[in-house]
């Protein structure tokens, strides 16, 4: 095959760095050394000080012990040397649905991503296993100077503003799994709004697994200027093997005074994937940052979106949703820093648990004795489907100063017999009228979603509730 | 419905009981409630039960719907000829039952515009559920209620007054036209402005159609409005007497010791 030779002058005296499988040109074996890490900066041209903070990340990496909280039994069934942290299936970003290879395009057509694209998109990102493999911006947006691209290119492209922010707000020695994503993050969407502009629709970014034993360390970097605004929408799947993959994002916002970004997940990847992802973001003055994040899928997930409130006057919100399934544990939440006056953040947290699975929301404000008048509050609701499912809440809130006004709020429910006996007396199934509780009862989350996500998003759960009486 | 069948099946029903329950034994966690209990309620018939605080009257309204709660150890309860007790609650409201509940259940999130439509669609069809005919009707059994438009985008009940929570009862018994109607205590905490407004819903969809209502009722009130064609007394989980809407107002004069005396 032609591809793979090109590949093998690529990775060079690398040893059996590759293999030949279905439908990758470059794959390297399982498991991480340094030698991996500068291969990968290699391979993508990256300068130099690039690949400095990828070997530091690596060291750091290596020493650094697992967390010593969350799901600690999970954690360490994650074989690391068993992982494949690097496979390039398409030879380079294609913009032009008809340019991306065959068996890569049937993917994200049966998800529908180009459709998506054409109807109510202002931009869209699809990468498949470690590198985007299909990028478009509308042409206006461009004009405008907005900068949407895959992390890959907006390195080689805009060295000094990504030099200037990255790791900026997550340093790579943040936690294990930040340090893992600096030091073989590979793919994700770097974005620059100029000073004052507006995107009314949102872009999208789409995040698939394909093969086994995969490891995906896509970063994202996300700068919003002086009074501009955007919302970006990432979803992500993985098809269900026998074997664990591995997610590890990293993504980092900067909202520049005046500015707003809002950044919606839906994550849904395969119960056999590992989801440990970081994500921060830095508000200016009177700047807003948004995380609106959906988990619905994956075995293990520990993420919590956090804001760091750096500007007089900024606002943090966090609304989450969770559900957990047979075999799944959804440690999600959200960290809130007041390091400035006047500033106001709103956590809403939801988890469903249901067959044996289990939500935590993990939760964490604080205020600094600097900063004056601010106003925090804290949801958490927790709606638990069956017996054997669990859910707990671990919210820490450290407030050094007397001027903030805290409000927290949190309920553990069950879904009643007399509910459900309700409903059902309306001509709806036992499945039905769960799915309409379930619904119902992340109604705040998704009423804040895109219309098409929020039907995506009730469909979905109206599928997992099928089945599911006994 | 083909419109030239519609009279054959008419013709056909009224020879049966809309509803028929017989020698129905039935409570709650191994305790006998209801103690043999025999009924027949006729195609366009409105017929009353009253009964004092634990004489069973919610037991039979839960039977009726399928309550997974209640066990049945005896006898039949029969829509037009069909046994509902194998039938799941939700079967049991496809065939036409509707119960009003007497504590009607939140669902926080669900919004009343689209649990109407859904049930609509589960209960009539997908047709009913869509378009103008849908619209016009959902407007006018709202006006009739005084139910205002913002109510459809509020959720199911959730923050209800007692009085919101019996009218959107009614507004769903509206929208679902069943074959029979249930309606368990739902002139509790109204007041006399809402009884009628109720009691006209109630006459609304029964009277001069071949479906049939089983009001279920401590007090005599709901009865002025709503004319009953038999009123049943139940006493510790038996009819104890039967008669014309004449025995309500006997009641509220005597009270349920008379009854028990004679």
């Amino acid at each position: 095959m032609e591809e793979n030779s090109d590949a093998r002058g690529a990775v060079g005296e690398y040893k059996a760095g590759w293999h030949d499988p279905e439908n990758s040109t470059i794959r390297f074996d399982f498991g991480l050394s340094e030698e991996v890490v500068r291969e990968i900066s290699r391979l993508k041209n990256e300068p130099q000080w690039m690949t400095e903070i990828r070997v530091k990340a690596f060291k750091h990496f290596i020493q650094r012990p697992m967390p010593t909280w969350g799901n600690m039994s999970m954690l360490e069934e994650i074989d690391f040397d068993n992982i494949c942290y690097f496979l390039r299936s398409s030879d380079s970003t294609k913009n032009d649905w008809d340019d991306v290879p065959d068996d890569i395009r049937n993917t994200f057509e049966r998800l529908g991503i180009p459709e998506a694209e054409q109807k109510w998109l202002s931009g869209v990102s699809a990468q498949y296993e470690s590198e985007t493999v299909y990028h478009s911006i509308r042409e206006d947006l461009e004009r405008q100077g907005v900068i949407f691209l895959d992390m890959d290119s907006g390195l080689s492209e805009y060295p000094e503003i990504v030099k200037k922010w990255f790791c900026s707000v997550v340093p790579y020695s943040d936690n294990k799994f930040s340090a893992l994503n600096t030091a073989v993050w590979s793919g994700g969407s770097f974005i620059y709004v100029p000073e004052g502009v507006h995107v009314e629709m949102p872009v999208q970014a789409y995040f698939r697994i394909n093969a086994k034993n995969m490891g995906q360390f896509e970063r994202t970097l996300i700068i919003a200027d002086k009074g501009s605004s955007i919302h970006y929408v990432e979803g992500c799947t993985a098809p269900t093997y026998s074997t664990d993959s591995l997610h590890s994002a990293v993504v980092e916002l900067i909202a520049l005074p005046g500015s707003h970004i809002r950044y919606s997940t839906i994550q849904n990847w395969s119960s056999n994937v590992y989801n440990l992802v970081t994500k921060r973001g830095i508000a200016h003055e009177k700047a807003k940052i948004e995380w609106v994040d959906g988990n619905i899928g994956s075995k293990l997930t520990m993420k919590y979106p956090a804001v760091i409130l750096k500007g007089e006057g900024s606002h943090a919100e966090v609304i989450s949703v969770a559900y957990s399934g047979e075999g799944q544990h959804q440690d999600a939440g959200a960290k809130i820093h007041h390091l400035a006056s006047n500033t106001t953040s709103k956590i809403l947290s939801k988890s469903i648990s249901k067959n044996g699975g289990r939500g935590s929301y993990r939760g964490m404000v604080t205020v600094s004795p600097k900063a004056n008048n601010c106003k925090l509050n804290v949801v958490c609701d927790a709606l638990i489907l069956d017996e054997g499912s669990r859910s707990d809440t671990y919210p820490t809130m450290e407030v050094a100063n007397p001027t903030a006004r805290c409000e927290h709020e949190a309920s553990v429910s069950k879904v009643s017999d007399e509910q459900l006996f309700y409903l059902m007396s309306r001509g709806h199934t036992e499945e039905e009228s769960l799915a309409m509780i379930v619904n119902g009862f992340f109604e705040p989350f998704t009423r804040e979603l895109p219309m098409e996500y929020a039907v995506e998003l009730n469909q979905l759960m109206a599928l997992e509730m099928e089945g599911s009486i006994g | 419905m083909n419109t030239q069948l519609v009279p054959l099946i008419l013709r056909d029903n009224l020879r049966l009981p809309l509803l028929e329950i017989k020698d129905l034994h039935a409570g709650i966690d191994g305790n006998e409630i209801l103690k043999g209990i025999n009924l027949k309620i006729g195609p366009g018939e409105i017929h009353a039960i009253m009964g004092r605080n634990g004489s069973g009257k919610t037991t039979a309204a839960n039977v009726i719907m399928g309550h997974p709660d209640f066990e049945v150890a005896e006898g039949d309860v029969i829509l037009e000829g069909e046994s509902l007790l194998e039938m799941e609650s939700w079967e049991r409201a496809r065939k036409g039952v509707f119960l009003s509940f007497q504590y009607p259940q939140a669902v926080p999130g669900l919004q009343v515009g689209n649990f109407l439509r859904k049930s609509v669609a589960s209960i009539r069809g997908e047709e009913e559920a869509k378009g103008a005919a849908f619209r016009e009707k959902l407007t006018m059994a709202m006006e009739s209620l005084d139910i205002p438009r913002t109510f459809m985008s509020r959720y199911v009940n959730d923050g209800f007054s007692g009085g919101e929570k019996k009218r959107f009862e009614i507004l769903q018994m509206m929208l679902l036209s069943p074959r029979l109607a249930v309606l368990d205590e739902t002139d509790s905490g109204l007041d006399i402005d809402g009884i009628r407004t109720v009691s006209e819903g109630v006459n609304a969809a029964i009277r001069g159609t071949d479906s049939g209502a089983l009001i279920i009722t401590h007090y005599s009130r709901i009865l002025e409005h709503v004319q009953p064609d038999m009123v049943h007394v139940l006493l510790d989980g038996k009819i104890v007497s039967s008669g014309g809407p004449e025995l309500a107002t006997k009641l509220e004069e005597r009270g349920y010791e008379w009854l028990k005396q004679e």
